[in-house]
């Protein structure tokens, strides 16, 4: 006898279809019925609408890197806040967001895309900030063709740094190349002079992803131009097993190692190395090896790990006092735990958050005062001129770096500083040390060239476009 | 010891399939049968019309490429009995293998790239299907999680197979068939649908075919199949060569026609328990419910997001929200199983029985 | 020579980790034969309810019992929520809905607790012990001992306890045990709360070992190949998988890995498991099935 009730999927599945339906059919009406509202937005309701601009933000508060994830939105979110309520907006532009969940997946990035890219109650989408490179490479398409800027700071497709290919996506403040050709001008630094490397041995310990592996051919060159010996080392995805690489760095006893991790794989890294007594302070992590949650879980093991920053962690910078002062003390910042402000994701979210905003200021001087579209904002953020003095009156001076992007430079800065664990939190012990970007441009034009003639892209004439 | 005599899967005990293929008869019935499918492939060609890019691009065409996929995961898993939990290597072998013939071969037509990924997928999936001639039961999964890590493996180490591009990204080229051009989101949907549709019709004559009944009679009785003639082991070996070169399909559509790039890592173990999902929570044995399990996968959590923000958006840390979502998520798969083993299918199917027979009482 | 006998040991340590893994899903195949998916969900939600515990000022003693209560009431809702509705469901639905669970745990846990990563320090230092030219970290030394301690407990609890010799009549005919009179829906409870407790004490070693946050709950896939090789439904197995996974692929890692490249360590177990499937198809230690009409 078949025992049968309701099914009740039935119902819900149509509600589903209908709900996706009828939630994309207008962006204005039905969105503001049932759109994701802004948590935690200033603005007023509805008499503002058409007077906003918005950022999508496809964050991940769930799952492996969720750590990573609510600090850089939470940053990101507060400084937002910050230009509101202090400022009043950009220029009267009050800026609104609202968050979609990819859980770095890259299809719920890709879903989280074109669900928010029409903009929020009217108000455009300024630009995309996934902060996640799967994310990136899947939406490089679908943003150029949308004209919204895909800006993928501190990572991303290295030759995307040439904008007269990529004309929608910016690696903001440093691409992969740039990190490794700091680091190496770092320990030649340290060794006494860039001659000074030869017959040093250099070992790359990698996360087995696209990411880790992005920077192979430039250590290469690197290692033949200045001498070096270079050793890879993959560490296989998720990275909680790393004793053997470790064991053959053992063996192979390199003067220093550059550790190219992301998530888990860091303290695991930094454990190891205690197990096989390699000095942690001969260690240096890339821009992903650099936050307090990649130190805090090894311990005492990680004490005198040193690693590059584009954004020092630190609540000392005037700007984070402001956010002390108008956002944190008004109960209005998006960290559960306000001890993570100041910490290095953070921060970073604080620099991507004033750069965008930068940029939409810029855009705003030369197409007015009123909500932009994402083409707009991309001028903008191709106008970038933020030099010691503009740092000093955002109150960045040693927090982001002087950063000036171009047509076809879409990196625009290059430089970075270096800090050093001491157990409790990171101290810088370097200046901005740049990157040999000369040496990098030629290559990177190579591949964005190459990249171009594969998709039948036309590249941009920079000089023709200034002229304009 | 533990004698088994009853299959470690349930057996499909619905309804047995017809012994005739869709038009059969020239009678009423079939006459409205006709007329359904008709007006139905007309919707779904009008489609792109009705719905904007939004529901095209994130909601039916990955709905398309993860039912495909779950059609090839159902006639391992669901028809011949056989578990594999590496559907993903094989997407991702014939997303691989189609972006190569592309690149190696200017000029390849987008179809013969798609057919020639599954093709390799086949390869592939014919070759870990080999242990299964010896290794039965749940162990067998040791033979496909095999080839999910191994192929993620070769696929991020071996740069040929990317292009030799320093991040091992593989990017799709812009889609046509012959002079038409397809990248519009429209135009990937009906790519999509293009793939989709002649494989589901030939994947249900396939399962009601000879090589369904013997999947089916390796599936319910191995033992008894093998006294009575079936060829056992070639089944098998089909079973897994068939569903491979669906999922190698799937693979494809889903690198060109959805994301526009696919590195290896989008095809991994999550990937394979998704397609799973896809085929147990739909109804194992079931092509319908392959469709059904796709649309529950993609719609659920954008369903769930929306209603959440909806209820609660705005007081509540969306972190929180979001593991709130995953427990729901689990909590539903739970009760769903338990409600229903066979799956979504079942459940309509006995929704339909139920309305018939309500008209029939009210007559 | 020295270097070689380095990477075995270490194997052979990292093997003893794996296996306490794997134990969790032995006890749980061999009770009710299902596979429990979420044995790694749990290892997370054991190591941060206790590092979170920790962390708001427990004493590592306390906030031990506390979480060892936490498992063995988790594992009483799992009995009471998940099991009983699914109780004739086919295996393979019954693996589905303990990856379910896992979704569940995972998100429960990190609703609880947040989402921050947190060290874990138990007191043993990483610092290598050399002997004859060869280091092996304390650490995995303190967490093979721990191993093998916790196997000796549940080799005594299975042998002497009338729950233990309960369960074995379970596992050895469920039908019969029910016949007898033994409660098996007490006995569920209690093998899930025993999983619990190896989950626990995995967690920890493992927390210490790598951090708490969500990706510790990956260490399920490295319990995979072991139980393959070992058979679902058996304790040795579990050890003697473990150890064979283990130094095989830190072996084959550093021998053969640089003609590769490096990173074999994923696949490579699971082609030794489907080796040694060729020959034993049920692993080592596993039950044979008769096949019948």
């Amino acid at each position: 006898m078949l025992r049968t009730r309701a099914p009740g999927f039935v119902p819900f599945l149509a509600a589903a279809l209908l709900t996706t339906a009828c939630r994309s059919r207008s962006e204005n009406a039905s969105a503001a019925v049932l759109a994701s509202p802004a948590p935690g937005t200033v603005s007023p309701g509805k008499e503002s609408a058409g007077k906003e601009q918005y950022f999508p933000l496809q964050s991940y508060r769930v799952g492996p890197y969720a750590a990573g994830g609510s600090g850089f939105f939470g940053g990101f979110i507060d400084y937002m806040q910050l230009v509101n309520i202090r400022d009043g907006g950009v220029n009267g532009i009050k800026l609104t967001w609202s968050e979609c969940e990819t859980e770095y997946v890259v299809e719920r990035g890709v879903e989280c895309y074109e669900r928010l890219k029409g903009g929020l109650n009217g108000a455009p989408a300024a630009a995309m900030n996934p902060l996640s490179v799967g994310i990136a490479y899947a939406l490089i398409d679908k943003a150029t063709t949308d004209k919204i800027p895909l800006i993928t700071i501190n990572h991303g497709r290295t030759d995307s740094t040439d904008g007269r290919v990529f004309p929608y996506v910016f690696p903001l403040s440093l691409n992969p190349y740039s990190e490794i050709s700091a680091i190496v001008n770092y320990i030649g630094q340290r060794s006494g002079g860039l001659d000074h490397l030869r017959g040093k041995k250099i070992a790359v310990l990698y996360h087995g992803s696209p990411y880790g592996k992005e920077t192979q051919p430039i250590v290469e060159l690197l290692a033949q131009k200045y001498g070096f010996a270079s050793t890879h080392l993959e560490v296989p995805h998720p990275g909680t097993e790393q004793e053997s690489q470790w064991l053959q760095i053992k063996k192979l006893a390199p003067d220093w190692i550059i550790l190219r991790g992301w998530g888990i794989m860091n303290p695991v890294a930094l454990k190891n190395a205690a197990k096989i007594g390699y000095p942690v302070d001969h260690i240096i992590g890339n821009i992903w090896s650099n936050s307090e949650e990649d130190v805090i879980p090894a311990g005492a093991a990680a004490t005198g790990f040193i690693a590059i920053t584009t954004h020092p962690s630190g609540r000392q910078f005037p700007v984070l006092q402001d956010v002390d002062k108008y956002v944190l003390s008004a109960g209005k910042g998006n960290m559960t735990d306000p001890k993570r402000v100041g910490t290095g994701y953070y921060n970073l979210g604080i620099n991507n958050g004033i750069l965008n905003v930068e940029a939409v200021r810029v855009a705003q001087a030369k197409f007015g005062n009123k909500p932009l579209t994402g083409e707009q904002v991309r001028w903008g953020f191709e106008h970038i001129h933020i030099d010691d003095a503009r740092l000093k009156e955002l109150g960045a001076v040693g927090l982001l770096q002087p950063i000036e992007l171009s047509c076809s430079d879409h990196e625009g800065g290059g430089a970075v500083r270096f800090e050093q664990w001491d157990g409790k939190e990171f101290k810088v012990i370097s200046d901005w040390i740049k990157a040999d970007r000369a040496l990098l441009r030629p290559i990177i034009e190579a591949s964005s060239t190459k990249y171009a003639t594969e998709k039948g892209i036309a590249v941009r004439d920079c000089d023709a476009e200034a002229r304009l | 010891m533990r004698i088994e005599a009853t299959p470690w899967s349930e057996p499909n005990t619905s309804t047995p399939p017809p012994r005739t293929s869709l038009f059969a008869r020239a009678s009423g019935r079939a006459v409205v049968r006709i007329a359904l499918a008709a007006g139905g492939t007309g919707l779904l060609l009008v489609l792109p019309l009705l719905v904007d890019d939004y529901v095209l691009s994130a909601v039916l065409v990955p709905l398309l490429a993860l039912s495909l996929a779950g059609i090839g995961q159902n006639f391992v898993t669901g028809y011949a009995g056989q578990l594999s939990v590496g559907s993903a290597a094989f997407m991702s072998v014939g997303a691989f293998a189609a972006y190569d013939l592309h690149l190696h071969l200017h000029g390849t037509p987008l179809l013969v790239s798609l057919a020639f990924g599954g093709v390799s997928a086949a390869a592939a999936g014919a070759l870990f299907g080999l242990p299964s001639l010896r290794i039965r039961g749940f162990y067998l999964v040791a033979s496909t999680l095999a080839a999910q890590f191994f192929v993620e493996w070769l696929f991020t180490k071996v740069g040929w197979f990317s292009g030799n591009s320093a991040s091992g990204v593989i990017t799709a080229p812009p889609l046509s068939i012959a002079t038409v051009d397809l990248s519009s989101p429209g135009g990937h949907y009906w790519l999509s649908l293009l793939v989709v549709a002649p494989l589901t019709a030939a994947a249900y004559n396939l399962a009601r075919g000879r090589i369904g009944r013997a999947w089916m009679a390796v599936r319910d009785m191995e033992t008894a199949a093998a006294v009575v003639g079936v060829r056992t082991g070639q089944a098998k070996l089909l079973a897994f060569a068939i569903g491979s070169f669906y999922c190698g399909v799937a693979g494809g559509l889903w690198a060109f026609a959805y994301l526009g790039t696919v590195e290896p890592h989008g095809f991994d173990l999550d990937r394979s328990f998704q397609i799973l999902f896809i085929v147990i929570v739909g109804g194992l044995g079931s092509i319908a419910g392959s469709f059904l399990g796709a649309a529950f996968i993609v719609l659920f959590p954008i369903f769930l997001d929306q209603l959440a923000t909806f209820v609660m958006g705005g007081s509540v840390d969306p972190g929180v929200l979001q593991n709130i979502d995953k427990i729901i998520f689990g909590g539903l798969v739970i009760a769903l199983l338990a409600k229903q083993p066979a799956g979504l299918a079942r459940l309509i199917e006995i929704a339909w029985l139920r309305a018939r027979r309500w008209t029939l009482r009210s007559a | 020579m020295s270097f070689f006998i380095e990477v075995l040991l270490g194997g052979l340590l990292s093997g003893v980790m794996y296996t306490m893994v794997a134990i969790g899903f032995v006890l749980i195949y061999k009770a009710s034969g299902v596979f429990n998916f979420a044995q790694g969900a749990m290892v997370l939600f054991a190591a941060l309810t206790f590092v979170s515990l920790t962390e708001r000022g427990f004493a590592f003693p306390l906030a031990f019992i506390a979480t060892l209560a936490a498992m063995l009431l988790l594992a009483l809702a799992i009995e009471r929520i998940v099991l009983r509705p699914l109780v004739n469901a086919p295996p393979l639905s019954l693996f589905l809905a303990t990856l379910g669970l896992a979704y569940i745990l995972e998100g429960l846990a990190q609703t609880l607790w947040g989402t921050q990563v947190h060290g874990l320090d138990i007191g043993v230092s990483d610092a290598p012990i050399s002997a004859a030219g060869v280091s092996v970290s304390r650490f995995d030394l303190f967490a093979a001992g721990t191993a093998a301690t916790l196997v000796a407990t549940l080799a005594l609890f299975f042998r002497l306890t009338r729950s233990g010799v309960a369960l074995r009549a379970v596992a050895d005919d469920p039908l019969a045990a029910i016949a007898v009179g033994i409660d098996l829906r007490r006995l569920l409870a209690l093998v899930w709360g025993v999983a619990g407790v190896v989950a626990l004490v995995a967690g920890l070693l493992w927390g210490a070992r790598v951090g708490v946050q969500f990706s510790l709950s990956l260490v399920v896939l490295k319990a995979l190949p072991v139980l393959i090789i070992g058979g679902f439904s058996s304790i040795p197995g579990a050890i003697v998988g473990g150890l064979i996974v283990g130094a095989s692929e830190k072996l084959a890692e550093v021998y053969a890995g640089p003609w590769v490249n490096g990173g074999i360590e994923t696949w490579f177990p699971y082609f030794i498991a489907l080796a040694f499937l060729l020959v034993r198809p049920a692993g080592l230690f596993g039950e044979r099935s008769v096949q019948r009409v």
